[in-house]
């Protein structure tokens, strides 16, 4: 074998290190898992409540609505994870790391979400409301039952590409020493002098992620698509 | 009130870290630039390759994309800053956190400019040929500008969203906004310098998102 092959299989697919790390990976994945699990249908709800404040607000709470958006949409997940783990707590409100890291992930993509609920719900022509009122429908039977389905349809491959940034956006956590899947390769790292960890941390968000990196690109290529007719 | 103040904007400690701070604004203009440099060269280059089916380089480049589009962001950064050293790689913060974030950039890009050289009707080709264009005429002077509007709503999107990964530079001790902030508020023991940060990063990405806005809305809405 080539001494440089040598070197790289040493370094990153050391299998001794790999067996080391895996009890601190195997918990770590199931934090991000964890972390995932909350953050994920918290930040969905805050969008579609966006969404859905917007579609039913007057001129003043849409404005509001806007600015909330395109406020959240501006700062870096970081930054706000960071504000809220290590500024609050000068306020005296000092929130468990996994707390912080759901807050952070939630508040940033309400605005990516709400986003894309607004203009979701924005897209259904009106003659939709008002066929759904001319049947007798209430306002918000007619969302829910009328223009809620169409626009889940037609915002489908950015929500799904949404969804998937967030399930990486938890890695961030790792700054607030959340012992999650990258955290836990970063100390598996220094504990075995070794990069292997990370290498094991990098294949194991791979695998998992990638069947829906797959169907999002799929998605987004359909949404194209339609866009070039 | 009065204590939310001198936490939160103390005028002193304002003054004292505020020129490391907007130093560090330079230096996320810095990354983020050769981020979007990095990410739509590649990634055009990347897209050409696939569409002109370039048999040696083809599965290089899906691999490329493949990977880069799937991993978080941060962990392709710890990776490339403090795992490459042991192949015999080290690269500075700056380097690290523009190549990791490029990276990443370029795997969609490609995925989006192939996607939009895809959608455009095959008789944009047959016209072409028509009127006596190659291979090379037709794609660069007819296909790729057309392709190029078509995905300008989602490059913008993206390129804007992971730019903002520029932040992950912290990590990776780059002195970028964040980074300066926090070394700031650790020595002072108050987050004054973190407000400052963060209206900093209000200034250098809100006019982006708003932009983006209106990209988006003067674009035909796909039915």
């Amino acid at each position: 074998m080539p001494e440089w092959l040598d070197l790289l299989i040493e370094n990153f697919a050391d299998a001794e290190s790999a067996a080391r790390a895996w009890p601190l990976l195997r918990q770590g994945l199931l934090m991000t898992v964890q972390l995932t699990a909350v953050a994920l249908p918290l930040g969905l709800l805050a969008g579609l409540t966006i969404g859905l404040l917007y579609a039913l607000g007057g001129r003043l709470t849409r404005a509001l609505l806007i600015v909330w958006i395109d406020f959240f949409r501006a700062f870096p997940v970081l930054v706000l994870l960071i504000l809220v783990y290590f500024g609050m707590p000068f306020l005296g409100l000092r929130l468990p790391a996994f707390a912080a890291a759901v807050l952070a992930l939630v508040l940033n993509n309400s605005g990516y979400f709400g986003e894309i609920f607004r203009a979701g719900l924005l897209a259904v022509p009106r003659g939709q409301i008002e066929a759904a009122a001319a049947l007798g429908l209430t306002r918000l039977t007619a969302i829910r039952l009328v223009v809620l389905p169409q626009a889940l349809r037609a915002i489908a491959a950015p929500l799904a590409s949404n969804s998937l940034e967030l399930v990486k956006a938890t890695s961030i956590a790792s700054l607030a020493a959340l012992p999650e899947l990258l955290r836990s390769a970063r100390v598996a790292q220094e504990q075995t002098y070794n990069p292997t960890p990370l290498m094991v941390a990098a294949v194991i968000y791979f695998v998992l992620l990638w069947p829906f990196a797959h169907l999002v690109a799929r998605l987004e290529r359909r949404m194209l698509a339609r866009g070039a007719r | 009130m009065e204590r939310f103040a001198e936490y939160y904007l103390n005028a002193e400690i304002l003054l004292q870290y505020g020129p490391a701070i907007i130093a560090g604004a330079w230096v996320t203009v810095g990354v983020a630039a050769a981020t979007v440099a990095i990410g739509l060269a590649l990634g055009l280059a990347m897209a050409i390759v696939l569409v002109a089916r370039l048999r040696g380089l083809r599965w290089l480049v899906i691999i490329w994309i493949e990977v880069f589009r799937t991993l978080p962001q941060l962990a392709v950064l710890i990776f490339i800053y403090f795992g490459l050293p042991y192949a015999g790689l080290t690269i500075s913060p700056f380097w690290a956190t523009a190549g990791a974030l490029g990276a990443v950039l370029s795997a969609f890009a490609a995925e989006i400019f192939r996607s939009a050289i895809q959608a455009l009707p095959p008789g944009q080709w047959d016209a072409a040929a028509a009127l006596g264009f190659r291979f090379r005429g037709t794609f660069f002077l007819v296909i790729l500008p057309q392709a190029i509007r078509l995905a300008i709503p989602l490059l913008t999107n993206r390129a804007i969203a992971i730019t903002k990964g520029t932040a992950l530079g912290t990590a990776v001790s780059l002195p970028e906004i964040l980074g300066q902030a926090q070394s700031a508020m650790a020595i002072a023991a108050n987050p004054s310098p973190l407000t400052l940060a963060a209206a900093l990063y209000l200034v250098l990405f809100l006019p982006l998102v708003v932009a983006s806005r209106w990209i988006e809305s003067s674009r035909v809405v796909p039915g």
